[in-house]
């Protein structure tokens, strides 16, 4: 490991004055892919500002019903938080499908946001990666894309962001308290996260010395929900995800009518991807089958897949249907019903035996 | 009467003896052996697939506080014998794979060390490479045999005319993808040069191995090598045969004035220094009349291998031995790669080359209109086919009844994607399981009385978690026919008689009869009361009568699977085995693991793929976050059977092992059982969720 320094914060301003200050450091939180990328040796921050014990982990509901998460509040105690779960099941479930137990227990509500891609080449060194050392090329776009972008990528980098968190967050409208050294500011979560265009090596467009204090989610929405589809049943980056948070017009009618929606898909993008052409398909349609696929073709019309990745097309539209069901109340087509099943004998289903 | 030797401690579900050394964090693993001292040890690896090293700068690195000095080709000890490439670690300047060592680093540290290998400047000349297993490879060849002395081809009656003419016939290509053995603790040897003796603390799978193999490369003779591997984290194969890092660390232990030297392999560098198990493309055919029964069958095998060092598994192997078919031919291929250097992982031969015909013989089922068992019941041999020698105990079929009535076989629905609950598309699927019975000779137990009624009872054996330390020690307790508390039992160093690898499911049966016929040699020399000091050595008698039968463990493997309609996950509730192995020595640790091989069944069903990146010559998915196995909430309801078995032709302790057996023909379960949930055949594992995407 290269050496480094080591400083713990007083407080949230003298961090984010010594970081602005110094061009190697980093802030430290729940340390769980910073420590992982510095003994990778993709990382070697000079200083590092631990601000892990500065009292922002509290989850403050506002009088107004917005909901202030602080940036150390950690994953797991933000998973388990009464308001959350009850009130942004989307986000509850969306910390839940991330990572482990044990690390969820580290991870911090600004860490997580701030957690780099996965992408096997960024985080290998030997080999050529415009994110980590610009201008060396893309080893992904051509190699292993199976977790990579098909929507708004360019030919310098085709990473995707890994958060589950930050997918729930921009369906559910949140934004992020940011201090930087001139004061504060406030953005949506939408627009934290960059697309990698000729810069991939900029994730987000926080400049070098900024923090983020805090998370702001507007009053709960509805209906909320996170689904995430991967390889296995616990401990992988999302395949595809898709957070929705939705209101009816009248949540008893026979076929309701969505008022208002929002979408963000995870595992397709640089960032956390809003889903708005999705969201003007259905916003005023009635909650249907066909609307709902008919909204996922909109989003997808301009998906780019890579070799290794065209999967995705088929599994974001079925996802986000399945999603849009489940928040509806809407019934899915029987999947073992005549007509759409395909059993293959040896020769073709005819001679496949087992009507005998 | 009976061959088999009575048993009392033997059966009993003991628990593991040295489970509270290793709940409590007490147990010595190779690296937490107290050495005075230590040199670290980090490694410089090649970052290209094949060429030379032109020129290592090591000045910065040299530099740093606490670089003791930096090896490489030009100040690396030689070794005796370099003709192992794999082992011949900075002999030359040839780089042979991407992620070779082409320098080692020895600082006081562990972090100088790792922290000067990543400032040591290694410029290269390249040369064209491959690192791709092709079909249409030109360089495709026959090997001279295939491991374990298989024949590489195999040939009987007519299989063309026969297959041309059949009722029923399959045509279809199988593939499994390279696969990476990690074993819970990293490979890591810590090595001392005392001037005289090498004595290495090793993660191994066996101790005397490893003395022989260090003994020929160093050129020393084997009194002066000692290993030492009380506990060892796993293997699956990959500590098997000593791999470069033991190597590594015994050159450098020659430079350090007798200084121990730590060389800890890391998680990702594990996927270059420590092999991985071949990919495989099996191209199978069965021809069968419409009553199912096979009249040709034929298995065509490719795989790849390193340049550097030829591995050449036994693939086809079941295929020649499990079904009766008048007409049968197999044929093997490599291709030679810029890779890294594949090896065993657990079942090498059985566990692959269990996938496609299995799955074939699913998919001839559903084109007979068969159940799956009723097929395989109908093919069953009365002998080898092979070699007409009569199997000494053939219990498969008594493996799938009783599997079927447990797992609710009954249940099944023939017709595929018909059973559907709150959006998961669910089925079932069968397969079945051999693996051979091996006793490797090359074993001694030695036993010495002690006094108040202890016995120490030695060999160089290894317990690589399975649970040999207790299993061992039952053993003895009933060979000597005293209680299992009277057993000190020794095992782990080279201190001890020599031992054969915990390899081939066959350590218990080969260390275990071992030690039977010491028991009975030591009773011979000083009978039931012996005294103080009294010690016999024994290796174990002859058995030609063996030699003219097919000793092989049979097993059924049952699994549910749900796959989501809409997103393609997939998933196993429920997997069953029933196993016919012998007699079972320690229940709960046999439970273990076959539940541990079972589960490394549904790795390799659903996750584990190793992805080699042609352009780099590596493994581009190297660590536990990118590489797949199974979490805790992928295994769900798993559960291991076993039938009574008397084996009374797998010498007096009538075990044929039980390590491998679990992980061979459990992927094609759940493959045929993902068949029968979605109508989808997938051919190529790993079973991804995208491939069931509709």
């Amino acid at each position: 490991m290269i050496p480094f320094d080591y400083h713990r914060a007083e407080d949230a301003a003298s961090a984010v004055a010594l970081v602005s200050g110094t061009p190697g450091a980093a802030f430290l939180a729940g340390g769980t892919n910073l420590v992982d990328r510095m003994k990778l040796g993709v990382a070697q921050p000079t200083l590092l500002v631990d601000i892990s014990r500065l009292p922002l982990d509290t989850v403050d509901v506002q009088e107004d019903g917005r909901v202030r998460i602080g940036t150390n509040v950690r994953n797991a105690d933000l998973a388990a938080n009464t308001v959350i779960r009850s009130r942004y099941p989307a986000l509850s479930q969306a910390l839940l499908a991330g990572a482990s137990g044990q690390l969820r227990n580290l991870a911090t509500t600004g860490g997580n946001l701030l957690q780099r891609t996965r992408c096997v080449y960024f985080q290998n060194p030997t080999t050529p990666c415009n994110k980590r050392e610009p201008g060396t090329g893309c080893s992904a776009v051509e190699g292993y894309t199976r977790y990579h972008a098909i929507l708004g990528a360019s030919e310098d980098c085709v990473a995707t962001h890994p958060s589950d968190m930050a997918v729930a967050l921009a369906a559910l409208d949140a934004a992020v308290v940011v201090m930087g050294p001139a004061g504060e500011r406030v953005l949506p979560v939408s627009d934290l996260h960059r697309l990698p265009g000729n810069e991939p090596q900029k994730d987000t467009v926080l400049d070098h010395g900024e923090l983020i204090t805090a998370v702001e989610l507007p009053p709960a929405p509805a209906r909320s929900a996170y689904r995430k589809v991967r390889d296995r049943a616990a401990y992988a980056f999302a395949l595809v995800s898709v957070a929705a948070a939705l209101e009816l017009d009248d949540d008893d009618a026979a076929v309701p009518v969505i008022r208002d929606v929002r979408i963000a898909l995870g595992g397709v993008a640089h960032k956390p991807w809003r889903a708005l052409q999705a969201e003007a398909v259905l916003r005023g349609a009635a909650a249907t089958e066909d609307n709902f696929r008919s909204a996922a073709d909109a989003e997808l019309r301009h998906a780019e897949t890579l070799n290794g990745n065209g999967f995705k097309v088929p599994m974001v539209r079925n996802t986000l249907a399945a999603v849009l069901r489940d928040l509806t109340g809407t019934a899915g087509p029987d999947a073992s019903a005549p007509g759409t099943d395909h059993p293959e004998g040896p020769s073709g289903p005819d001679d496949a035996g087992w009507e005998k | 009467m009976s061959k088999l030797m009575p048993a009392s401690a033997i059966g009993t579900p003991f628990e593991r003896l040295d489970g509270e050394l290793k709940v409590r964090g007490t147990a010595p693993y190779a690296y937490e052996q107290p050495v005075e001292n230590p040199v670290h040890l980090y490694p410089v690896l090649s970052t290209i697939a094949r060429g030379r090293v032109e020129r290592v700068e090591t000045a910065e690195a040299e530099a740093l506080d606490g670089v003791l000095t930096i090896l490489t080709a030009e100040t690396t000890p030689r070794l005796a014998d370099s003709s192992d490439r794999e082992l011949a670690v900075l002999q030359d300047t040839s780089v042979g794979y991407r992620g070779q060592i082409v320098a080692a680093v020895l600082a006081e540290t562990p972090e100088t060390a790792r922290e000067a290998a990543a400032a040591v400047q290694v410029t290269y000349t390249e040369e064209p490479f491959t690192a791709q297993l092709h079909g249409d490879d030109p360089a495709l060849y026959a090997p001279e045999e295939l491991n374990a002395g298989t024949p590489t081809d195999s040939s009987q009656g007519d299989f063309d005319g026969a297959f041309d003419t059949a009722a029923l016939r399959i045509d279809a290509t199988y593939s499994t993808p390279p696969e990476h053995n990690n074993p819970l603790e990293p490979h890591v040897t810590v090595a001392q040069w005392d001037g005289t003796v090498m004595t290495l603390w090793d993660s191994t799978q066996g101790v005397h191995a490893v003395r022989g193999t260090l003994a020929q490369v160093l050129g020393l003779e084997e009194e002066q090598v000692r290993v030492i591997a009380p506990h060892v984290g796993g293997g699956f194969g990959s500590k098997g045969m000593p791999h470069v890092q033991v190597v590594m660390a015994a050159l450098a232990a020659q430079v350090t004035d007798g200084r121990p030297v730590k060389f800890p392999v890391s998680r990702q560098q594990m996927y270059t220094l420590t092999s991985h198990r071949t990919p495989t493309i099996q191209h199978v055919r069965l021809g069968a009349a419409d009553d199912g029964r096979l009249t040709a069958m034929s298995l065509d095998i490719l795989e790849h291998t390193s340049r550097i060092k030829e591995f050449a598994e036994q693939t086809p192997a079941p295929f020649r031995m499990m079904y009766a078919s008048p007409n049968r031919r197999t044929t093997t291929r490599l291709t030679p790669l810029d890779i890294p250097v594949p090896s065993w992982m657990r079942a090498p031969g059985e566990c692959p080359g269990m996938f496609g015909p299995e799955v074939a013989m699913d998919e001839l089922a559903a084109a007979a209109g068969l159940d799956p068992i009723e097929l395989r019941r109908r093919n069953e041999p009365e002998v080898d086919p092979e070699t007409g020698n009569p199997f000494s105990s053939r219990h498969l079929l008594e493996c799938f009844d009783l599997g079927a009535e447990r797992f609710g076989w009954e249940n099944r629905v023939a017709r595929p994607r018909s059973v559907q609950e709150d959006g998961w598309l669910v089925g079932m699927g069968t397969a079945s399981a051999v693996y051979p019975f091996m006793r490797q000779p090359a074993n001694t137990a030695r036993i010495r009385y002690e006094q108040d009624g202890v016995y120490s009872v030695q060999i160089g054996a290894s317990d690589i978690g399975t649970g040999s330390w207790t299993a061992l020690t039952q053993i003895a307790a009933d060979a000597l026919r005293v209680p299992v508390d009277r057993i000190r039992l020794g095992i782990g160093d080279t201190r001890f008689p020599t031992a054969s690898v915990a390899g081939g499911s066959s350590g218990t049966a080969s260390w275990g009869g071992t030690i039977i016929a010491a028991a009975r040699a030591f009773r011979e020399d000083h009978g039931e009361h012996p005294s103080p000091g009294a010690q016999t050595e024994a290796q174990p008698p002859e058995d030609p009568e063996a030699a003219d039968l097919a000793l092989y463990s049979f097993g059924a493997h049952f699994a549910e699977v749900r796959i989501h309609a809409d997103t393609g996950e997939i998933r196993v509730p429920r997997m069953l085995g029933v196993f016919s192995a012998g007699r079972i020595i320690n229940p709960r640790t046999a439970r273990s693991q076959f539940l541990g091989a079972m589960t490394m069944g549904l790795g390799m069903a659903l996750h584990e793929q190793g992805v080699l990146d042609p352009r780099f010559g590596i493994f581009v998915n190297s660590d536990l976050a990118e590489y797949h196995i199974p979490t805790n909430a992928d295994v769900l309801d798993m559960e291991a059977l076993w039938i009574e078995d008397r084996d009374e032709h797998a010498g007096p302790l009538g075990a044929r092992g039980i390590g491998e057996i679990g992980i061979v023909g459990s992927p094609a379960a759940i493959a045929n059982a993902a068949y029968n949930a979605s109508g989808t055949r997938i051919r190529d594992l790993p079973l991804t969720p995208d491939k069931f995407l509709t």
